[in-house]
């Protein structure tokens, strides 16, 4: 066997002048026997261990006509395994206060596992019994379809729910990322037991599996974990591969609402993560909607206005696609203008561009904010150990993405901004004044 | 949130609590008074170069003059607009130029702003939030645009939101003029009548050194956190004498009240019942975690008998369950609610739950139970130190709730005191219909 022990001495040097202070997170790589690689950062500061996991293959993978079925299996994931119903399941984790989380995104499957140190065996246990032996019992369905339909009818009360839905597929038709992660009245009745179970068949798999773990558990310890937990699982996943899309643009949607309050969407172009632009666009969106207490946006339209209370900006990136959104969310006799002048704010920007101070700002900002926002807590490092997998950034990210971000000029920020603003959006408006 | 409610207590300095064969590790919490009679609090966590800085003002909206409500959160946005040392901005622009967070909130009992930064900023936030304790500038230009704000948020939290309305009118129903009664974000027409005046005489009655507590939790030293508020905070001077809160009390509530709202937003029924109980401040000794365990065992845990019988067992809710909210200064409540699953009527869900609560009242819990319920409380005690955030939160709202630092170290002593009967007592005392509030939130036409 193999093994490749790799060490990345991580140092994050504060961007204050005058001093600073050293975060030494050393991530080592490890490979278990069976061939599952890990990043651990060992810490026994505190007797907890946090794991965080992912496969590839989410939301989209639903089969034709049955929409909502991965997100229903994956709801079932701590519902019941081996012997263990699911009251008899969740009660052991409650007793030893074990967290197990599953949950879906369009395009992963991600799990979460806390636990005392003291109780590690029985966590594992537990978790390897979900991964691998879900009862998916008929009650638990029954009870998560109702659930499930329950909140679908309560959606499309809500101004905003009805918002991204409508959005998504104006954006995406056609594509599975047109479709509502936990599907619609009709497609959730189509979803057997058997469905069910064969979507955990393709997509639970060692192939698309990434692990992180943070806290009081040694390398050789984690190495018989991950083959006790994870080794049983087949070897390569089923999910299918989807094709990119580009969000369509240019598309203006209106829908009246009997609600007091109008939510804004409008979609721009974006770029994925691995685009080697992605800094120079992050920085741009910082600049126009990021910063919570000092963007544009939000100086524009709350701070000299008045119109709305929160107002923002965002990259959203996937697999196989990426935009920009800018929103809000304003009363009826706000909505015209609010919008006229987020149009105008992001016009303005893709035109003339930013400043050499704001760019600065931003970048202090985009550096300093890693550490102090994700790597506080043991179960966000370990999110950040996946994530940092998933998007092949190398486990050295934490120290290169300060250079990343220095290496920005003004001139990438202003070019991609005119690429990615200098075009006609998609609006979609779901509120009382349009009637 | 509410189970976090008095789980910092083990961490006080010197003490270390053992959880099955290993020991947490202890974290000392260091305790000092300014002479200005400022409070401060420093939780070291080593672990990351994070420093998390809070002040929370014993003050908050249930201290709102009568007929100015929302004053409270009002000037809780307005101490964003600068000083006069401090141009608009600079504060914010210094928090995010180097990456950090900030933000603020207001409760009943408290109002509370904090940053999240690198140990070396912390110096300097100390010195602008020292800063805007006593030098905040108002004006009418600033004043004006942030009322619209405050009216969209409260159009967005409160009446985008059926439940959120239902809240507000459940809450008026549960005191009779005691503050609680009112919204925290303030009644619309009170808020559109608030003015510059409104907000300094709030500032000026409560944003003092001696209705301060600041709670520093993260990777500083403790004593080299006491200098720097003593550089910082120690400056500031008094410019009020210390005055107690004085709310008014209710009567002894014996007439049970119901309340309705229809919206044809609603799609699905949602009933909640509320009985008026202590809180932990004004409970008797060993109540307040009866009636925790209570709801855990009730209805608060995935164990719990609602979920067991009334959402797995007969299966005719989607959500059920029970809770007690012990962490206010005054009367609290302590909460059943249920939604019926598919076909089901809200009154068989609602008979359901009845009959788990009669059940209880009438037989009792069990041994089994206790143990279980205290258990999984004290395993979360040890999670709770893996984020010096929620320390910081857990810390400062206890402290701004009339809670003090004995009751904390005692808190583990007196759930490990508490007994069947103990349980089984506050049980029969409290949940009591003359007590209690039922709301509905209906389908519009039903």
């Amino acid at each position: 066997m193999i093994k490749r022990p790799f060490f990345a001495l991580i140092t994050l040097i504060s961007t204050c002048l005058l001093s600073f202070s050293v975060l030494a997170v050393e991530i080592k790589e490890l490979r278990s026997d069976r061939g599952i690689t890990a990043l651990l950062v060992e810490d026994y500061t505190l007797p907890i261990i946090s794991m965080s996991y992912s496969f590839r293959g989410g939301t989209t993978q639903d089969p034709e006509g049955k929409t909502g079925a991965v997100r229903l299996m994956a709801a079932l994931i701590d519902e019941g395994a081996g012997d263990l119903d699911s009251a008899a399941f969740r009660a052991r984790l409650e007793e030893l206060g074990i967290e197990l989380r599953f949950s879906s995104s369009r395009d992963f499957l991600s799990g979460g596992l806390r636990t005392l140190r003291s109780d590690r065996s029985t966590a594992f246990d537990m978790l390897k019994l979900a991964l691998n032996e879900p009862r998916f019992d008929p009650e638990a369905i029954e009870r998560l379809r109702d659930a499930i339909r329950t909140g679908i009818i309560r959606s499309k009360t809500n101004p905003g729910s009805v918002a991204s839905l409508t959005l998504r597929q104006t954006l995406f038709e056609g594509h599975p990322y047109s479709l509502r992660a936990s599907g619609d009245e009709t497609t959730i009745e189509n979803i057997s037991r058997e469905d069910i179970a064969d979507l955990h068949k393709k997509l639970f798999a060692r192939d698309t599996l990434t692990v992180g773990v943070v806290g009081a558990i040694s390398e050789e310890e984690l190495k018989q974990v991950l083959d006790e937990t994870f080794g049983a699982l087949p070897e390569r996943s089923q999910a299918a591969a989807l094709v990119e899309i580009e969000p369509k643009l240019g598309e203006t949607v209106s829908i009246g609402m009997p609600v007091p309050n109008a939510s804004v969407s409008l979609i721009y172009k974006g770029l994925k993560r691995d685009d080697p632009d992605f800094f120079a666009a992050h920085l741009m969106n910082y600049i126009l909607g990021g910063g919570s207490f000092t963007s544009r946006l939000y100086t524009e339209v709350r701070e000299k206005r008045g119109l709305a209370y929160g107002v923002s900006s965002g990259l959203a990136t996937f697999e196989n696609t990426a935009y920009l959104t800018a929103g809000t969310s304003t009363r009826a006799d706000n909505q015209e203008e609010a919008i006229r002048i987020i149009r105008q704010e992001i016009r303005k920007l893709a035109e003339n561009g930013v400043s050499e101070e704001e760019l600065e700002a931003a970048k202090k900002f985009v550096s300093g904010s890693y550490a102090i926002s994700n790597l506080d807590t043991s179960g966000k490092i370990a999110r950040v150990l996946v994530a940092i997998q998933n998007q092949n950034l190398g486990t050295d990210y934490i120290v290169k993405r300060k250079k990343l971000i220095e290496n920005v000029t003004l001139e990438d920020v202003n070019q991609i901004a005119k690429k990615l603003l200098l075009v006609e959006p998609t609006q979609v408006v779901v509120g009382p004044a349009t009637q | 949130m509410k189970r976090l409610a008095f789980l910092f207590v083990l961490f006080f300095s010197g003490l270390s609590i053992s959880y099955g064969s290993e020991e947490v590790p202890q974290i000392k919490i260091k305790d000092f008074t300014l002479s200005n009679g400022l409070r401060l609090v420093v939780i070291p966590d080593r672990r990351a170069p994070v420093v998390t800085h809070m002040i929370w003002y014993k003050a908050g909206a249930a201290d709102d003059p009568p007929g100015k409500s929302g004053i409270a959160h009002f000037l809780e946005h307005l101490l964003f607009k600068g000083t006069s040392n401090t141009p608009p901005g600079e504060f914010s622009q210094a928090v995010s130029s180097i990456g950090g967070q900030e933000n603020a909130f207001t409760s009943y009992d408290y109002t509370a702003y904090y940053q999240k930064v690198s140990p070396e900023a912390l110096p300097d936030m100390m010195a602008y939030e020292s800063d805007r304790m006593r030098n905040v500038v108002i004006s009418d230009e600033v004043v004006d645009p942030e009322r619209e704000v405050i009216l969209e948020e409260r159009s967005g939290r409160v009446d985008n939101s059926p439940s959120a309305i239902l809240s507000e009118f459940t809450q008026a129903a549960l005191y009779v003029h005691h503050p609680y009664g009112i919204p925290v974000i303030g009644w619309e027409h009170e808020i559109r009548q608030l003015g510059r005046e409104d907000a300094l005489a709030y500032y000026e009655k409560w944003y003092q050194p001696w209705n301060a507590i600041v709670v520093v939790a993260g990777d500083v030293d403790p004593e080299e956190v006491f200098d720097l508020a003593k550089e910082t905070y120690g400056n500031v001077e008094a410019s009020s004498p210390q005055v107690e809160r004085k709310r008014l009390r209710d009567p002894e509530v014996v007439a049970a009240k119901t309340v309705e709202y229809s919206d044809r937003r609603v799609t699905n029924p949602v009933w909640r019942k509320s009985f008026l109980t202590p809180s932990y401040r004004l409970a008797e000794r060993g109540e307040s975690e009866a009636l925790d365990l209570l709801g855990t065992i009730l209805g608060d845990s995935v164990s719990s008998r609602i979920y067991r019988e009334v959402v797995l067992g007969e299966e005719v809710a989607i959500s059920a369950g029970a809770f007690y909210q012990g962490a206010n200064r005054d009367m609290s409540y302590f909460g059943l609610y249920a939604t019926p699953r598919g076909e089901n009527s809200l009154e068989a869900v609602v008979a359901a739950v009845e009959a788990q609560v009669d059940k209880l009242l009438s037989d009792g819990v069990t041994q089994e139970e206790l143990d279980r319920a205290r258990k999984s409380y004290l395993k979360s005690l040890v999670y709770s130190q893996d984020s010096q955030v929620s320390l910081a939160r857990i810390f400062g709202s206890i402290l701004s709730t009339g809670g003090s630092v004995e009751d904390f170290v005692e808190w583990p002593d007196r759930l490990a005191e508490v007994t069947v009967e103990d349980i089984n007592q506050v049980a029969r005392k409290y949940l009591v219909n003359k007590h209690a509030v039922t709301s509905y939130l209906l389908p519009e036409g039903s």
